[in-house]
């Protein structure tokens, strides 16, 4: 299949007004042993053979829409997508434009991730936020670039509650590899029951950054406000990774005092698509905007007297910067934050707290059935939101094998990132998990009780 | 002008300005089991976000997607950015439910076509450009190139070379380049290009030491040029062992033409959101994977797809994930773009097989010399060859106050998207165009014609380049007023204090 519509004599028309004789004559300049390499790839599929072999790949998984009944999280969750979302994704307007360099013929993108930033403010309770990052986890990591702009490196140690994310974890020991920082709380052997005030004690002058997740990673919700509030004393920004579902229903990192709250977009209307690409969101207080990296929207009005909107603040970005850029983002996640946009527009008010409660009230129901079985129980006492440990008497590892061969994916491994809760499942409900669903998994487990 | 005491006037309202208290746009079912006690102390008090009905959200969107410009709508060569046609086949096969509503945790066994596919197209990438390992985890170019400057200085250091801190970019390299190295620390060495738009390789000579990290070079370069001493200029680099970089944003001139791994390159990302036809939705989600050579490979980012247990007569193989042995970490989390970035560059790969991206990379190049050779007599082109995949002339008239600017906007007037402007920066007054190879012969003699006529009318009529465009639903944009008045956002805390 070709998409090229030129036509061979069109070509050589070409061709001649060019003045060379062949394609191949446009090529000189390449190195005449390296040039036009026999390529060993399959033959070219036509559009029927291409559509058939992808179905036939993509058959070949097992999906959580009609294969598996799901129970697994973790940073990505399984959330109904209203029909309107990808209708309006797939306006070739929208998803074959490219980042708006020219704002009077792309004033579609510019508006509508204006009114995401709007969105991504209200529903985090702060005053400002960006275009978007890649993922939650690259927000968070640019989060430690930014306090480390902020203090002009004079501050060094970033402290980290090992109950942020794992990976989220990981990504920023890879960005800030070399820069030597130390990172202190990142410690998958810590005591995970201490709440997060114990995280007080390794917070000194030398400390830019605080980063605590809410819910946590096992779904605890806590109130940072004293926390960030002792952060706060000894000068340093606080950093809230945060699910934006919970968003909809509990106090905001705003509202504790955050300086910077990111997280992953996916459950605002994303499908997980096998891990991405999602979105990273990224919020802060209005005086952090010129330390802030990645792109900005701002309101302004054209030559006709329309109010408008522009990409600006740009003399913070890389191609003016260049090197003393405090990022080297240009591609973000442009359509996903218009799909979020969309998914925020539509549920509004009234849809975002539904969908909160709904997984609130299904999780506890899960969590008070599995905990009634015996040999199993919640490993922590705090509130949580849509997502708990679950404590067994056996590795989790063998209890996900049982559950599978039932159709049912089961919760993740928490014994893979620490070495304490190697017998703990970390359970996750949605929306989309209906009561049976859950009775399901109850009665699965209570076999393996019996088993 | 507007002047400062009128209100602007609104072309289409916000979603906030639409809002209208009790209006809904979806609702969900009860819950059907029993409901549990909220917390009350950590309860969110109020949320402030809109209230609207389906037909509203669509409408508003509807009108949003009119003032874009598009490729589906009409040209777009934006130099650079590779703007081709995106097949819509891609859009279908991505939003496969297999693909869609599978997670990231699943158990291998549970997503073997997921795998399968990733591992492929692993396979491909290596096999197109001639490097021995790939990883697709990077999320667009500019993070690909942070992942190739840190398996750089990790490969030296753990040779225990740890006095290597500088990073050789010539003046035409992209914003990212510098950043990328930036964000590592490590210090930017400027190399000026020659007369013919190449590497200067006496600067380069210079540089070339003990302390150099790599080099990081786009080739063809930001000029549309192919290095004509690509081969002397990585030996110089290697000779001093550093390491060398490609961008890769320009690899759609390359395809079946040369592998940037058999011309000596290092380290090169590709931007599967420009050659591979992951449409660009206004400002991504993109796909930036890495390919390295053997000796880098062990430092790639984990996880990478690989085979875990071998074909045998009966079963196919097993795919899983491998940690490389000395990988610089994780680069985001999960697997990359799979979803958006993955699965259409599978697509597009297998349906053009060897000899359909050779014809892709000979097209954009024809396409792309072909308006050369129709503008050159009219507008300045410093570095004038023969091109790759595009070129970049100057917007400027002797004699006339008339800059690129004015000329990418009376673009516009003409139902074009304007080129890239201002870039690369070494061209005064820069237009960098980009045809690629989905355009036919029409669409760029209209081009053409539009700015030979353009030319006319600056030195005839110059005002109706100042005051473009138009013909457009939005003029020109009072960029100072954004800046100075930094409304980011149309909900604020306080605001909405007041309201409430
Ligand atoms: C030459 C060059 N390098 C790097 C990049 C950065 O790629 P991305 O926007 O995917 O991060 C671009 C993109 O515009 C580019 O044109």
């Amino acid at each position: 299949m070709t998409y090229i519509p030129i036509s061979p004599k069109e070509r050589d028309a070409m061709l001649a007004t060019i003045g060379v004789k062949t394609l191949d004559d446009l090529f000189k300049d390449v190195p005449a042993r390296h040039r036009f390499p026999k390529l060993d790839l399959p033959p070219a599929l036509t559009e029927m053979e291409a559509a058939a072999e992808l179905a036939d790949i993509a058959a070949s998984n097992e999906n959580v829409r009609g294969d598996l009944i799901s129970f697994l999280g973790a940073g990505m969750y399984n959330h109904y997508i209203p029909s309107v979302v990808d209708h309006v994704l797939r306006r070739g307007e929208f998803y074959t434009a490219y980042t708006p360099y020219q704002p009077e013929i792309s004033q579609g993108t510019l508006q509508a991730i204006f009114e995401y930033q709007s969105l991504m403010a209200a529903l985090t309770g702060m005053e400002v936020s960006n275009a978007s990052h890649y993922d939650g986890a690259t927000a968070a990591a640019e989060a430690v670039n930014m306090a480390w702009a902020q203090f002009r490196g004079k501050r060094k140690k970033v402290v980290i509650s090992p109950t942020v994310h794992p990976q989220y974890r990981a990504v920023i020991r890879t960005y800030t590899q070399g820069m030597e920082l130390e990172l202190a709380g990142d410690d998958p052997n810590a005591d995970l029951g201490s709440g997060p005030e114990a995280l007080m004690s390794l917070i000194d002058d030398n400390t830019m950054l605080l980063i605590v997740q809410y819910p946590d990673f096992f779904g605890r919700i806590y109130d940072y406000t004293k926390l960030i509030a002792g952060a706060h004393g000894k000068g340093a920004l606080v950093c809230v990774v945060a699910n934006p579902t919970a968003l909809a229903l509990f106090k905001t990192p705003g509202e504790m005092d955050a300086d910077i709250v990111v997280g992953d977009g996916q459950p605002l209307g994303i499908p997980m698509w096998y891990g991405g690409p999602s979105l990273g969101f990224f919020t802060t207080k209005k005086s952090y905007v010129h330390k802030m990296a990645g792109r900005l929207v701002g309101e302004t009005v054209d030559s006709r007297g329309q109010r408008a909107y522009v990409l600006t603040l740009t003399a913070r970005e890389q191609h003016i910067k260049r090197e003393r850029a405090t990022s080297n983002i240009c591609t973000n996640q442009g359509l996903l934050a218009l799909a979020s946009a969309v998914y925020m527009s539509l549920l509004g008010k009234s849809g975002m707290r539904q969908v909160a409660e709904l997984c609130y009230h299904k999780a506890h129901y899960a969590a008070e059935q599995l905990s009634k079985i015996k040999g199993m129980e919640l490993c922590f006492r705090e509130p949580f939101f849509h997502e708990f440990a679950l404590c067994l008497d056996r590795p989790a590892k063998d209890v996900n094998a049982h559950l599978l061969e039932h159709g049912i994916l089961g919760g993740y491994d928490l014994g893979q990132d620490y070495p304490s809760l190697k017998n703990n499942l970390l359970i996750a409900v949605t929306e989309m998990n209906t009561k049976e669903e859950i009775d399901s998994l109850v009665e699965v487990l209570s076999e393996v009780d019996h088993g | 002008m507007a002047n400062a005491t009128t209100a602007p006037k609104i072309v289409e309202p916000t979603v906030f300005d639409l809002s209208s208290p009790g209006r809904k746009g979806v609702s969900f079912p009860d819950p059907d089991v029993p409901r549990a006690k909220l917390p009350e102390s950590m309860l969110r008090k109020d949320l402030p976000l809109p209230e609207l009905a389906e037909v509203d959200v669509v409408r508003h969107y509807m009108h949003l997607s009119k003032f874009n410009y598009s490729v589906d709508g009409g040209y777009y060569p934006l130099g650079s950015c590779t703007m081709k046609y995106n097949p819509k086949i891609n859009e279908d096969t991505c939003r496969l439910p297999g693909f869609l509503f599978t997670h990231p945790l699943q158990p291998i066994e549970t997503v073997q076509g997921n795998l399968a596919l990733m591992y492929q197209l692993q396979e491909w990438l290596k096999e197109i450009s001639g490097f021995a390992a790939v990883t697709l985890q990077p999320a667009a170019g500019a993070h690909g190139e942070f992942t190739g400057v840190l398996i750089m200085r990790a490969y030296h250091k753990s040779r225990g070379d740890s006095k290597r801190v500088k990073m050789l970019i010539p003046d035409s390299a992209h914003g990212t380049n510098p950043a990328s190295s930036g964000m590592i620390g490590l210090q930017v060495v400027q190399i000026p290009s020659d007369a013919r738009g190449n590497v200067d390789l006496k600067a380069l000579k210079e540089q070339c030491d003990d302390t150099v990290v790599g080099m990081m070079l786009t080739n063809p370069n930001t000029l549309g040029l192919f290095d004509e001493h690509i081969e002397e200029v990585i030996k110089l680099v290697h000779d001093c062992g550093g390491l060398m970089y490609g961008d890769g944003a320009n690899l759609n001139a390359l395809l079946g033409i040369v592998r940037p791994g058999d011309l000596g390159f290092d380290v090169m990302h590709f931007n599967l959101h420009k050659t591979f036809s992951v449409p660009h939705g206004g400002g991504g989600p993109g796909s930036g994977p890495v390919g390295v050579v053997a000796h880098l490979a062990d430092f790639l980012p984990e996880p990478l797809v690989g085979i875990l247990e071998e074909a045998t007569d009966d079963e196919p193989p097993l795919f899983g994930f491998i940690k490389p042995a000395k990988s610089i970490g994780r680069m985001k989390a999960f697997h990359g773009h799979f979803g958006g970035g993955h699965v259409r560059a599978f697509t597009y790969i297998a349906m053009h097989g060897p000899d359909g991206l050779k014809d892709i990379s000979q097209y954009a190049v024809l396409n792309a010399n072909y308006l050369l050779a129709r503008l050159r007599k009219t507008y300045h082109v410093p570095f004038d060859r023969i091109c790759m995949h595009e070129f970049v002339a100057e917007g400027q008239f002797a004699g006339s106050d008339v800059r690129a600017l004015d000329i990418a906007k009376r673009l516009m007037d003409y139902n074009f998207h304007p080129p890239t402007n201002y870039f690369p920066l070494i061209v005064h007054e820069a237009l960098m165009i980009e045809p690629t190879e989905t355009e036919n012969k029409d669409t760029l003699d209209a081009f053409a014609d539009a700015l030979i006529k353009i030319a006319d009318e600056a030195k005839t009529q110059p005002d109706l380049l100042h005051n473009a465009p138009s013909t457009t639903q939005f003029g020109r944009m009072d960029e100072v007023k954004a800046a100075r008045e930094l409304v980011l956002c149309c909900w604020l805390p306080e605001d909405y204090a007041e309201k409430v």
